[in-house]
């Protein structure tokens, strides 16, 4: 007996496409019948608008399908992550944290408002955007002023800034990493770094 | 990586030193699979500890953490006693033929030019011996002279010897001759070998020369720029590549140019000084040429209508770092005193280390720390961690809760260089903002405050270009045609550096990234993948070039030019990279002109990028050494079998002690065995201790200790156990597997143990600890010391005690 083959590919197609995918016939699918079939589903992800993203955690690069739905108060719900079985990187497949990715997507632990701790205090302290912003944004111009060196010893210029430093990356989009290095090369930053060597 | 995840089908050797990808990055491990199912591929896997891949590997050897070197000299030394090398491409595509100046020497451990006071070489002798009329390096293409890189490269390695390789790892020689046989046998023109790397071999004091070391066997095997080849470094996190090329590191600028220097008062000087030098003649030194260009274009995209001719492009806007400036120093200076503030996003420094314990002491003894992040770390709790007084820590401390990565849109650079678009699916939660939108309003308000009150050097401040529909909300997709560039006389978006101008006619955030966003659209939202593998690959070789778009040109697999013999013929006709057609280059985008006929005789050589044209098995662009040397880790149980005299790296970087600080490093008697940290698959850095499901598929913190060290000690799976550094403790459970054994090494018998570094004070399972998780950071064991080159931390090598709890 020959059994008909489906890639996972198509067995995706067809089952995204809401209509009634499966058919047994022994051992394998009857893809021709299953399109001709009626039998509509029920799918979660039925209606879903679909979207493309990357898998966040290592760098293989795994594409993921992201499907959501407006909710009638307005909010968007997130139905599904999957592995994207167009990918010449993952081919729809993915390891167990992208295949949770849900859980890091939407999180109860998430912080979701400023939190600001004063010196020697021993608790947090909801703060406004504002607030915080004001007061870094102090900070930054009190320590660039303070540690800023325009000359060195030598009587070269150096336009450098040596009392702050910034560290993070692996998790931006690129073109927020190239702002970040824009930005504080601009303040005279020579303490600039990511998680490369570490 | 200089080919890509993909690519590696294409391998018919697969060494893996220093990685795990079956556990650590099991998507991109199928290609490994497919390797070994469908060519019948080989897959060799050296590690101190039997993994999943180890698993599905066809060898498998116990090698000592951090001995690598020894590994690779052993396998170079085989193939140049055996004549084993590919001839025409080690003649022809590397730099074996170069004469080396008379005073480069190499004794007892130490090349010439070493100052014991400085613990620094002048690496003035380790040069070329040129031509007087020509300034050219002097060649002999027979390989004969006793000064050719070639001689002084077999005799360096000659002391490789399989009993020496073995002394020194710990594989036993018989394995190590099998292995030796299997990569033989690479250097045939039709036969080509990976090599895959990770962290393993780059948190070492000898990191940068352990990968230099499986590079120069590439090049020796001719394995560099062809399908199925290269070094290809498993990266773990999702934007590390990308946000390397964009240069948040201390020593370069976007695409790789390096951070000017003080003294350099002009773009002549920045570029004589840091830009290659052409040392043949039929070298293009594509970079060297073009490094001002890159540069001025870079300054013009960063300072707009304020960098002009006039003043170099506002050249002195640029901070000169007086020296070393990366992630350890960051925290060195701060035990000083010098450091008043530090930014983390997505990046936890009391977590990372190395020594978990003088991070948190550093941290606070800062005046202000801000964390943006969108979930708490152990860097935002670090005042009142378990165990600390927070009325002591006088730190000013801001969480500022950042978006998601599905949150937002923008690019996620793969290992393998493809620079993916993705969608923003969900809006921010909470009141939580995008990391760019912090800058851009924190820059804002800081820019207003230096208007209205004045202050140091505010020109750069002011001159920063925001060419933004909202200068408080960039749009990623503005800040993607900024990194792309452009022609500023026609305003069109550019396709290719080679249009870059060094007289401020043209901009480019990342020259490496031009040709990534034209005016036909972002390249990086391409998807023409394996929908239609006959439309999408049109080579076969699984380049697909129509998804996303690859740095630099949409190139899949770098150094191209060398997959081709000096007719322009694949080396292996059923794995081509490219192909001279007679009139063009076909295939990959070639990393060469695409009409340069190769038999011209002014033709260039292979690597354009460097001063030579050809790959260099001797380098002068490494700090400790132009040939990779084994030294042992600054904390190690026996002495290098080389060289006792010179045992670890004369020129690792010893941050406490260059600071005044007691050296706090461990001897074999107090702490006798040797650890090292590793991953597993459900945790990503620290981040996983937020995901529930992760959690509960790892829930307890341990280390994993061999069966028979278990056994002397009465320790079973599931004890409490004690690890000791000089520096700190874990105590976690005890996971007793026989996937660790001991080894002899030196003559000596050595544990290793493993520890994954995932656990700390936050998290899903440090909330449901009695003690909150208080020794459960594993760097709180690692030393404060860095490899010369890149001061990157030896966390995968050190001594440690054990006891039961």
């Amino acid at each position: 007996m020959s059994l008909p083959t489906v890639s996972r590919r198509e067995f995706l197609k067809v089952g995204a496409a809401g209509a009634g995918a499966i058919v047994g016939t022994g051992l394998g699918f009857d893809i021709a019948l299953a399109e001709s079939t009626t039998i509509k589903q029920n799918l979660r992800i039925a209606g879903a608008k679909e979207l493309h993203s990357i898998c966040p955690y290592c760098a293989v690069g795994c594409s993921l399908v992201a499907y959501t739905r407006q909710n009638s108060d307005g909010t968007t719900q997130l139905l599904q992550i999957e592995g994207d079985p167009d990918s010449p990187v993952n081919e729809g497949r993915l390891c167990p944290k992208g295949a949770t990715a849900m859980q890091l997507a939407i999180s109860p632990r998430r912080v979701e408002s400023p939190q600001y701790r004063a010196p020697g205090a021993s608790g947090w302290k909801s703060v406004s955007w504002d607030f915080v912003l004001d007061k870094i944004a102090q900070n930054i111009k009190a320590s660039r002023d303070a540690t800023f060196v325009t000359t060195d010893g030598n009587g070269n210029t150096v336009n450098r800034c040596e009392g702050i430093a910034f560290a993070g990356g692996a998790a931006f989009s690129s073109e927020e990493g190239y702002f970040a290095t824009k930005l504080m090369r601009g303040l005279g930053l020579v303490h600039l770094e990511q998680q490369a060597r570490v | 990586m200089t080919n890509h995840w993909r690519d590696i089908k294409n391998a018919d050797l697969i060494l893996i030193n220093g990685a795990n990808p079956a556990e650590a990055h099991p998507v991109g491990f199928q290609w490994f699979m497919r390797a070994k199912l469908d060519r019948g591929a080989k897959i060799i896997h050296a590690d101190p500890r039997f993994t999943r891949t180890s698993a599905v590997a066809d060898m498998y050897l116990r090698i000592r953490t951090g001995s690598d070197v020894a590994y690779f000299g052993g396998l170079i030394n085989h193939v140049l006693q055996n004549n084993l090398f590919h001839d025409t491409y080690v003649r022809n595509y590397t730099n074996a033929s170069f004469l080396v100046k008379d005073g480069y020497t190499f004794n007892d451990g130490l090349f010439s030019g070493y100052n014991a006071a400085a613990r620094t070489y002048n690496i003035s002798s380790w040069s070329y011996d040129t031509d007087s009329a020509t300034g050219f390096a002097k060649r002999d293409m027979t390989l004969q002279d006793p000064r050719s890189v070639f001689q002084l490269m077999k005799a360096h390695y000659s002391r490789y010897t399989p009993d020496m390789v073995s002394s020194i790892t710990g594989i036993p020689v018989a394995d190590f001759n099998k292995v030796a046989d299997l990569v033989g046998q690479m250097g045939k023109p039709d036969k080509v070998m990976t090599i895959v790397y990770a962290v393993g071999l780059t948190h070492h004091t000898t990191g940068g020369q352990l990968i230099r070391s499986g590079a120069v066997l590439q090049l020796l095997l001719g394995n560099m720029g062809r399908p199925g080849g290269g070094m290809n470094a498993e990266r773990g996190h999702a934007n590390i590549q990308g946000n390397t090329d964009h240069a948040i590191s201390w020593e370069i600028l976007p695409g790789y140019l390096k951070i000017p220097a003080p003294g350099q008062k002009t773009i002549a000087d920045y570029v004589a000084q840091s830009a290659p030098k052409k040392s043949d003649k039929n070298s293009w030194n594509f970079f060297g040429l073009n490094y001002g260009k890159f540069m001025v274009s870079t300054l013009k995209a960063w300072y707009g209508a304020a960098a002009t001719k006039d003043n170099e492009f506002a050249f002195n806007f640029v901070p000169k770092p007086a020296s070393n400036a990366s992630w350890m120093t960051i925290y060195d200076q701060a035990l000083k005193g010098k450091m008043e503030g530090v930014m983390l996003s997505g990046m936890t420094a009391a977590s990372i280390g190395p020594d978990s314990n003088q991070v948190r002491d550093a941290l606070g003894n800062l005046k202000w720390l801000v964390v943006m992040d969108a979930l708490p770390t152990t860097s935002s709790e670090f005042w009142h961690a378990p165990g600390v007084d927070a009325s002591q820590v006088k730190t000013e401390v801001f969480m500022l809760p950042a978006t998601h990565w599905i949150e937002k849109e923008g690019s996620f650079v793969n290992s393998g260089r493809w620079s993916q678009w993705k969608d923003q699916v969900l809006p921010p939660q909470g009141q939580a903002r995008h990391d760019h939108w912090i800058l851009a309003d924190l820059f804002q308000r800081v820019k207003a405050l230096y208007k209205s009150q004045g202050g140091k050097f505010p020109d750069p401040i002011m001159s920063v270009t925001f060419d933004y529909k909202d200068p408080r909300k960039p749009d990623l997709d503005e800040i993607a045609k900024e990194i792309n560039g452009k022609d500023l006389s026609t305003g069109k978006q550019l396709t290719t550096f080679a249009n870059l101008k060094d007289d401020g006619t043209t901009t480019t955030g990342d020259w490496i990234y031009t040709g990534s966003y034209p005016d036909t659209g972002n390249l990086m939202k391409r998807r023409q993948g394996i929908q239609d593998p006959k439309t999408n690959d049109p080579t076969g070789m699984g380049f697909y070039p129509g998804w996303s778009w690859s740095w630099p040109l949409n190139r899949r697999v770098m150094y191209n030019r060398a997959s081709a013999d000096l007719d322009g013929k694949p080396w292996d006709p059923a794995r081509p990279g490219i192909t001279w057609n007679g009139t063009t280059w076909v295939g990959d985008v070639p990393d060469y002109p695409a009409t340069m006929n190769p038999h011209d005789p002014a033709a260039w050589l292979p690597f354009i990028m460097n001063g030579e044209g050809v790959g260099r098995l001797f380098s002068n662009g490494m700090v400790d050494g132009p040939f990779p040397e084994h030294y042992e880790p600054i904390e190690s149980p026996v002495a290098n079998p080389l060289h006792p005299a010179n045992s670890a790296s004369p020129v690792a970087f010893l941050y406490d002690q260059a600071a005044g600080r007691l050296n706090r490093f461990g001897t074999p008697t107090e702490f006798p065995y040797i650890a090292t940290s590793y991953r597993l698959t459900e945790h990503e850095h620290y981040v996983t201790q937020h995901v529930p499901h992760l959690v509960q598929l790892q829930p307890r913190p341990f280390v994993e200790i061999p069966y028979e060290l278990a056994s002397t000690k009465g320790i079973k799976s599931g004890d409490h156990v004690r690890v000791s550094s000089k520096r700190g403790k874990v105590e976690v459970l005890a996971l007793v597997t026989k996937r660790l054994g001991p080894m002899t090494v030196a003559g000596q018998k050595v544990y290793q143990i493993g520890i994954p570094i995932h656990w700390g004070y936050i998290g899903l399972a440090a909330d449901s600890d009695p003690s909150k998780g208080r020794y459960w950071l594993a760097n709180a064991l690692t030393p404060f010391v860095g490899d010369a080159n890149a001061r990157t931390p030896e966390f995968k090598a050190f001594l440690v005690n054990l006891e039961k709890m």
